[in-house]
């Protein structure tokens, strides 16, 4: 399906590694953190992409990288058919009307000295697309009114809203620009439950109305089965594997992706009792000295109960590429084979 | 594995009755917790579950005896029979580790940074056993490090809590909370800060704690699905009060107050292959400051009657050790755990916290 269309937004080999200075007052560079290690990904217009993993795997860095707010250190992002890597503020300023970002935590990314107007209202006077008073205030009241805000609060300050209503002014503003792309980073895992299901109908709603493309970058993998059409894992610095979202859930191939949809409690005592876990073993390697071949060989379950000896030094030597299961569906380990988890 | 009230004729390990904390700050009294009941038998686990201000955290800390000295605690706690509420705290603590214990959210800040982990274990039991020599005291200590899943224990005994991971540093927290047999422990979010694949481990560890001690458990947290699979009976709470209580089937399948309903309806489930919209809970949780009176999920409620706002709804007997504060249960039943039936589905959330909510379309026509 995805195939014959023309991706928005096509991220091919990206690499963000942070420099480890040493001690000492010359501080060189001893060493780096490989957030980001080589990530392929491609978005199509309209479609949610989830990007899941645990903490510390380089999921919210690869959403700075691809807005250039953190450069990246190599690879490419072809945004609209021009690669953004590289350039400067200046150059970004007009890429920056159709891709935004939504940030995690709606307590830091919003101003809590300007108003909701203006905070709403900032992004359109910085580029210059209202003519006049009465357009900027007619704009940002449709703004205020397409996130389910009450456009009579916007004379009021972030600190008189809640968290999940902050997190819609957060909204506001990235849609102001009329953005194509909207990536999303962790929007709804600040807030409670309750509050969280409106949040993402909302986004739901507005990805149907404005014909949005969402990267949406998440832990929770609850939410990205409900808000994605695509899924794509991540494991240190890395896509492990990526399919539409009910084959991923249904059918995971990859022995990391099995255990983390295995190790998420289900809120219903009957099926939750009567799983049989998949429990790994151990936690996350440093970033900045990932084991060599496989990066997940050193807690997967499958490298320690069923290969054997010679399939195992395949596994520490050579690093297993991301390679086709099925359309849509690729998977990067060596020995792949589906299993129902769910 | 569910014991109910009238099947254990002994009294419960812990009994927490009229439970009030109030916190004097310069908006007024915070009314933090507004009444808490429940019992602990041996052998059982009870889950709290509720939204962040819930009032969750402060009831056990309460139980413990771990509030600042300005909050006002009223009621009963009791342990054994033994009332905990007004101990000194050289008498509190002969029973915090020995008799009930708990585990905390963060490992990262629970664990003093600057002794080895062994030592602190180690603590835990010579407070309990002034009498245990530093040898069998250190033996120990490996031993409950080897329980709970910390490789090549003997050695680690010697580490700083910063050579640990999160994962690794809240088994050692465990470890601690086991390490004089308690009766009771009490765990506030005891995963929330890790990583999933890591808190499928620590639940593992925490059924091994259970098995191994043999305690009761009372376990805190936000998260309907920890609770789904550890719990024997759930106590749900909203704005400083329990909402409802019963067995974790009854929670799960038969909710009967409209905010169970609603929390369940608004988590997005992992195994459901088909796009159902999820119905929210409009309005954000009620300031505990100043609290109006009538049932303070009111605003909120799509079931909402002019009634609600006169009087705040006790607990009643809705079935076989199930209860919930609400006057509407009948209409809650007619749903059959379907929240969509009650819940609408609209994205708005248009109302600030510090106003009144307008009337919902049930109270016009109740007019």
């Amino acid at each position: 399906m995805t195939a014959t269309r023309e991706p928005i937004l096509s991220v091919r080999g990206l690499e963000k590694h942070f420099p480890i200075k040493g001690g000492g007052l010359i501080k060189r560079t001893v060493g780096a953190v490989r957030a980001v290690d080589g990530l392929d990904l491609d978005l199509y217009p309209g479609e949610v992409l989830g990007l899941v993993g645990e903490s510390g795997c380089g999921k919210s860095t690869t959403g700075r990288a691809i807005l250039n707010l953190q450069p990246a250190t190599g690879g490419s992002v072809v945004f609209q058919g021009r690669d953004i890597v590289g350039l400067g503020r200046k150059e970004m300023r007009p890429l920056r009307r159709d891709i935004q970002i939504v940030f995690q935590d709606p307590y830091a990314s919003l101003n809590p000295r300007l108003p909701v107007f203006d905070i709403v209202a900032e992004p359109l006077i910085i580029h210059g697309l209202t003519k006049d008073e009465a357009e900027l205030r007619e704009r940002v009241r449709t703004l205020v009114e397409t996130v389910g805000l009450n456009p009579e609060h916007t004379n009021r300050y972030p600190a008189e809203f809640s968290g999940g209503q902050r997190q819609r002014i957060g909204i506001a503003r990235a849609l102001a620009l009329e953005p194509k792309v909207l990536v999303l980073d962790e929007p709804v895992s600040a807030l409670d439950v309750s509050i969280q299901a409106g949040v993402i109908n909302l986004l739901e709603d507005l990805k149907e109305r404005l014909g949005l493309s969402y990267l949406f970058i998440a832990h929770d993998l609850s939410v990205v089965r409900h808000i994605s059409d695509r899924v794509a894992v991540m494991y240190l610095g890395k896509i492990i594997e990526v399919a539409p979202r009910d084959v991923l859930f249904e059918a995971p191939t990859h022995p990391y992706t099995q255990a983390l949809l295995s190790a998420i409690p289900l809120p219903d005592p009957r099926l939750e009792r009567s799983r049989q876990r998949i429990i790994i073993t151990g936690d996350v390697p440093s970033p900045a000295n990932p084991p060599s071949g496989c990066r997940f060989r050193t807690r997967c379950q499958k490298f320690a109960n069923q290969l054997d000896d010679t399939q195992r030094e395949k596994c520490m030597t050579v690093e297993p590429p991301l390679e086709s299961r099925g359309t849509d569906h690729q998977s990067a380990c060596h020995y792949a084979e589906a299993l129902k988890v769910l | 594995m569910t014991i109910t009230n009238d099947a254990d004729p002994r009294t419960p390990l812990l009994s927490v009755q009229d439970l009030n904390v109030r916190f004097p700050t310069e908006d007024g009294l915070v009314h933090a917790v507004r009444g808490v009941d429940y019992e602990l038998h041996s052998g059982e686990v009870l889950g709290i579950v509720g939204e962040s201000g819930s009032g969750k955290s402060v009831t056990s800390l309460a139980v413990m005896g771990l509030l600042p000295g300005s909050a006002r605690v009223t009621g009963s706690v009791k342990y054994r029979g033994q009332e905990l509420l007004g101990l000194s705290d050289r008498a509190m603590s002969r029973v915090r580790g020995k008799g009930v214990s708990m585990i905390f959210q963060d490992p990262m800040t629970s664990l003093d940074p600057v002794y080895r982990v062994g030592f602190q274990i180690e603590e835990t039991l010579r407070v309990h056993d002034p009498k245990l020599s530093s040898k069998a005291a250190e033996a120990r200590a490996a031993d409950l490090l080897a329980l709970v899943g910390i490789p090549n224990a003997a050695e680690r005994v010697r580490s700083y809590p910063h050579e640990f991971s999160g994962g690794m540093r809240q088994r050692v927290v465990i470890a601690i909370a086991m390490a004089n047999q308690p009766d009771v422990i009490i765990a506030d979010e005891p995963t929330t800060a890790l990583d999933v694949t890591v808190q499928a481990q620590i639940l593992e560890v925490l059924q091994t704690a259970l098995s191994e001690t043999g305690a009761a458990m009372v376990m805190i947290t936000h998260d309907l699905g920890v609770v789904a699979g550890i719990a024997d009976r759930v106590l749900v709470m909203y704005a400083g009060r329990p909402v409802e209580v019963g067995g974790v089937e009854d929670i799960y399948y038969e909710p009967r107050m409209p905010y169970t309903l609603g929390l369940l309806g608004s988590l997005p489930r992992l195994d459901a292959s088909t796009k159902q919209r999820l119905t929210p809970i409009k309005g954000s949780p009620p300031s505990v400051v100043n609290m109006p009176p009538g049932c303070p999920f009111a605003p909120r409620c799509p079931l909402h009657v002019a009634e609600c706002d006169a009087v705040e709804p006790e607990l009643v007997e809705v079935g076989h050790g199930h209860a919930a504060a609400c006057i509407r249960i009948d209409e809650v039943r007619k749903a059959e755990g379907d929240a969509a039936t009650v819940f609408e589905d609209s994205s708005d959330d248009a109302t600030l916290t510090t106003e009144p909510a307008p009337a919902t379309p049930q109270e016009e026509t109740a007019r």
